[in-house]
């Protein structure tokens, strides 16, 4: 099993030179976090609360001001294949089609075009796109574009899956029957998974843990265990679990927690 | 007047299409442009014909038309109208192909390197402001006076906007296309090949097609100086001895196929990055 452990990391910006009054930009401070790969732990927060920063310092697309990051003990030191990243906006190729797309990491990799264009297939056959190969990215669904970037971080076989807020484009409908299909690859691939989410719901549903980020600066502020994806995976509706009590029970006080600063922000 | 007219053009949409639904369909701006060249060649025949300007400054439309036909079929100082074309047309791409080589590199290393661009910058921006006909006499003085000096200053023409184009692309590229890339295992210069090339073609494609109108432009001021064939040296010869129609004749094919290279270099444009509209 491989783990992805966050070791007192804090993020800051050097002061912007020119901006009156700018001083050093504490974005995150002093986050400890593990993550597993039979896990997904969604993160979720109110805006400017260094959700993304934190996604993109697991990524390696940002270093830490102190601290350390590392995936099995070893040291992040940059972006790679064990941690592929699916953006909310896709960030798919347009000039290669859905097939292409899929195949981007094997060609990365140095597979063959024939064996890569097979496996992208198999991908493709596996997010329920099997017809779509030779389509033209821009002519897919908001959905369907991000099963092609899931499929794509699939093909670099990943140890574990970033998902930056992946479903937030999408509309209510699509987005509740991509929660769904996450989950379940998400299961097959045996990755594990960050999800940053604004959404309290999905943190619950998706998450096997949900972790509570509060703003100015970034602080873990909750971490609890949620567990209602087991009993999607088990075949209950999404709409059934939303309904039970204890999803509202846990949904209201996570709502409280993260708004729980409000008042004050509002009166200063 | 200017500013009922005004008025008018800044009527609501909503109140033109009524308007138009009511007058029936809008004349098409094709046949609003067809009508224009017709009314200018009619009343460049009614002139020619009353002799309101004398022929040898104002030859008739059919002078002009059977002038291009002696062109094509006899030619004119040594050489057929196809010959003159086509060594015109030499210059222009041979041009484009040393500009394209040297361009895109250069473009890359400005838009992707601090050292490439405090090295290129400065001898780009001397020489995007300088006229062609400006060096032209250095470039004879350095190249001599046979194609090469020709081929040198188009060429020299089109390689800023080919540079400038390819860095501007290169620069625009998404970050999170590049982000993405580099979180599935890519290395630098994959990141360079697979993400940041593909995704400056559009801007490239653009630079090659107003590179184009430059060099064309250039092509004919460069052989007005010591050439023996192409479009500008034939119609620079005419214009020697007034043999106005063959000089009209001349603008007109330059016209046509300066139209012709921007229709194909779109036609190029469509079929290569069909997605630059969809990004």
């Amino acid at each position: 099993m491989s783990i992805l452990t966050f070791r007192n990391v804090s993020l800051r910006y050097p002061p912007q030179p020119g901006r009156k009054g700018a001083g050093e930009k504490r974005v995150l401070d002093g986050i400890n976090l593990q993550v597993a790969s039979d896990e997904l732990v969604a993160v979720i927060g109110r805006s400017g609360s260094g959700k993304t920063s934190l996604l993109n310092l697991a990524a390696g697309f940002l270093a830490p001001s102190t601290g350390t990051i590392t995936v099995d003990g070893a040291p992040v030191r940059g972006p790679g294949a064990d941690r592929a990243v699916v953006f909310q906006d896709d960030a798919l190729y347009p000039w290669l089609d859905a097939r292409d797309n899929v195949a981007f990491p094997l060609k990365l990799k140095g597979v063959p075009l024939g064996e890569r264009r097979a496996r992208a297939q198999a991908l493709l056959d596996r997010v329920g796109l099997a017809d779509a190969g030779d389509r033209n990215i821009w002519e897919l669904s908001g959905g369907m574009r991000q099963r092609v970037g899931i499929a794509r971080a699939l093909a670099a076989e990943p140890r574990f899956l970033l998902l930056d807020e992946p479903l937030g484009a999408l509309d209510a409908l699509t987005r509740t029957r991509m929660q769904e299909f996450l989950l379940r690859i998400k299961a097959e691939s045996g990755a594990g998974a960050l999800l940053i989410t604004h959404s309290i719901e999905e943190a619950l549903l998706l998450g096997t843990r949900v972790v509570v980020l509060s703003p100015n600066p970034g602080r873990l502020t909750a971490e609890i265990e949620a567990g209602f994806n087991a009993e999607v995976r088990a075949g209950a509706s999404v709409a059934a679990v939303k309904a039970s009590p204890i999803f509202k029970r846990m949904h209201a006080g996570l709502t409280g927690l993260i708004h729980s600063g409000d008042d004050e922000e509002l009166a200063a | 007047m200017t500013f009922s007219t005004d008025i008018e053009t800044l009527a609501p949409a909503a109140d033109t299409a009524t308007d138009e639904k009511a007058a029936g369909r809008p004349i098409p701006v094709a046949l609003i442009s067809a009508v224009t060249v017709a009314a200018i060649i009619g009343a460049w025949a009614v002139a020619a014909s009353y002799a309101l300007v004398s022929p040898v400054f104002l030859p008739s439309p059919r002078q002009v038309v059977v002038a291009l036909y002696n062109l094509v079929v006899t030619g004119f100082v040594d050489a057929t109208l196809a010959e003159h074309v086509g060594a015109s047309l030499y210059r222009i791409f041979g041009a484009l192909i040393a500009s394209i080589l040297i361009g895109i590199p250069a473009g890359i290393a400005i838009g992707t390197s601090r050292v490439g661009r405090g090295i290129l910058d400065p001898i780009v921006e001397f020489l995007r402001p300088l006229p062609p006909l400006a060096y032209l006499p250095l470039i004879i003085i350095w190249v001599g006076i046979g194609e090469a000096s020709k081929i040198t200053v188009i060429a020299l023409s089109m390689l800023p906007s080919i540079i400038l184009s390819t860095s501007a692309g290169v620069r625009s590229v998404s970050k999170d296309h590049v982000n993405a890339a580099r979180s599935l295992g890519a290395t630098r210069r994959q990141v360079l090949a697979e993400v940041v090339l593909p995704s400056a073609v559009p801007s490239i494609l653009t630079g090659v097609r107003i590179a184009l109108g430059a060099g064309w432009t250039t092509l004919v001021a460069a052989e007005l100086v010591a050439a023996t064939s192409g479009i500008g040296f034939m119609i620079q010869s005419a214009a020697q001895f007034l043999v106005t129609d063959i000089v009209i004749a001349g603008i007109v094919v330059i016209a046509l196929i300066a139209i012709l290279l921007e229709f194909l270099a779109r036609l190029i444009e469509r079929r290569l990055v069909p997605w630059a509209a969809h990004r």
